[in-house]
């Protein structure tokens, strides 16, 4: 690269030269000096757990797609991968500072993220295997976007003003990470007969989990106008898969759906087994030296 | 493992070089900031979008497949380029340019 590339790629980018890093400690709190009181009418502390369970999905699905920096097939992609990472991490940051403040006890979204039990946790399972090839990577992000999406997109009129303006920046992330997991999940079924083999393997393997992400919701449930019923977003979703599997020639998975233990499955606290080894992995440094800076 | 390993080689070369050029908020000329693999264009789009505007550098994106790109060599540098250096009176700068003209 010469220097006038160099000068010119510079000016594009020097009027937003703020330093987002994403590593180290000392950030300012992500709700500073917006007024976080719990609008009158509203169930505070179901309102926390509300957005203790929508944190917990982004904060556990963004630590399983970061495992897949470095094992990217391309550079390309891994940017593009880790850039979707990073923005759900965020979303995880927002959600879980807006818990702590509904719930009033003084938790900050460190506290939330890594001095938590699995069983304190409140995502869906289906953020918490491993993927085992790039075909559930795209299979996953596609089904979690996808719904997400569609969640965002009703909680942008929600009567809390701040889960509204959390959800309407969410909103132009996901419909970014959903795209990108259709076309991808679009190549592969219409790809190779290899490649649309392993993509077919891969929905049957994620599907069992999706059934989870539109049973009622107790918490929701108490939040009318605040949370949105799941099951209402059961359309939405199946409309936009239903459309990306016929682009990829893919037949919509069967199979019996992961049944909750006792009435309960993820935002109740039972979680499947992987969740413990992507806890252990995430909380280790926080517990093992807490208060740290670096 | 070894065919694997030659098949991922192959389709690895297939994957051709995109140049990329963006506009930014301020700038009235898409500018030519680097360059990526893709499979297709549409692909080598949104790698640009991952690569190059990470920090809000752009808003509109131009994708060109490197092999379209018909260059001028370094070696005709100077029959090319030279003979324009000593020619002053192709410069405007014998006027007055108006105040009110913008973009000069």
């Amino acid at each position: 690269m010469t220097d006038d590339d160099f000068d010119a790629y510079r000016s594009l980018s020097e009027e937003t030269d703020d330093h987002r890093w994403a590593f180290g400690t000392g950030f300012s709190d992500p709700l500073e000096g917006i007024d976080t009181a719990v609008p009158a009418g509203v169930d505070g502390a179901a309102l926390a757990s509300y957005c203790l369970g929508l944190g917990d999905d982004a904060l556990i699905y963004s630590h399983r797609l970061q495992q897949w920096v470095t094992r990217m097939p391309e550079l390309e992609e891994e940017t593009a991968l880790a850039n979707i990472a990073l923005d759900l991490l965020g979303q995880a940051r927002l959600l879980l500072s807006r818990a702590g403040r509904a719930e009033g006890a003084g938790r900050d979204e460190d506290q939330l993220a890594f001095f938590r039990t699995e069983g304190e946790f409140r995502n869906v399972r289906l953020v918490e295997p491993a993927d085992a090839d790039f075909a559930e990577l795209a299979g996953r992000l596609l089904i979690f976007s996808a719904w997400r999406l569609a969640l965002f997109g009703r909680l942008t009129g929600s009567a809390d003003p701040l889960l509204a303006a959390i959800a309407g920046q969410g909103v132009k992330e996901l419909t970014y990470h959903r795209d990108y997991a259709a076309q991808w999940v679009i190549r592969l079924g219409d790809g190779t007969e290899l490649s649309h083999a392993r993509m077919q393997a891969a929905l049957g393997v994620i599907w069992p989990l999706t059934d989870e992400l539109f049973r009622a919701d107790a918490v929701a449930a108490r939040l009318p106008g605040v949370a949105a019923d799941p099951a209402t977003l059961r359309a939405e979703v199946d409309e936009v898969l239903d459309a990306v599997l016929a682009a990829a020639t893919l037949d919509r998975p069967g199979g019996a759906p992961l049944a909750p233990v006792a009435g309960r499955a993820g935002r109740e606290g039972v979680h499947t087994e992987a969740l413990g080894y992507v806890l252990a992995e995430l909380q280790s440094v926080a517990r093992a030296h807490p208060d740290a800076t670096w | 493992m070894m065919a694997e390993t030659q098949t991922e080689d192959q389709v690895r070369s297939d994957w051709p070089l995109y140049e990329v050029f963006l506009r930014g908020k301020r700038g009235l000329n898409h500018v030519h900031v680097g360059s990526l693999h893709a499979a297709d264009a549409q692909m080598a789009l949104r790698h640009a979008r991952d690569l190059y505007t990470r920090r809000n550098e752009g808003v509109s994106i131009w994708v060109v497949a490197a092999r379209d790109i018909t260059a001028s060599s370094p070696d005709e540098k100077d029959p090319f380029f030279a003979p324009s250096g000593d020619k002053v009176y192709r410069h405007p700068t014998f006027y007055d340019i108006p105040a009110d003209v913008p973009h000069m």
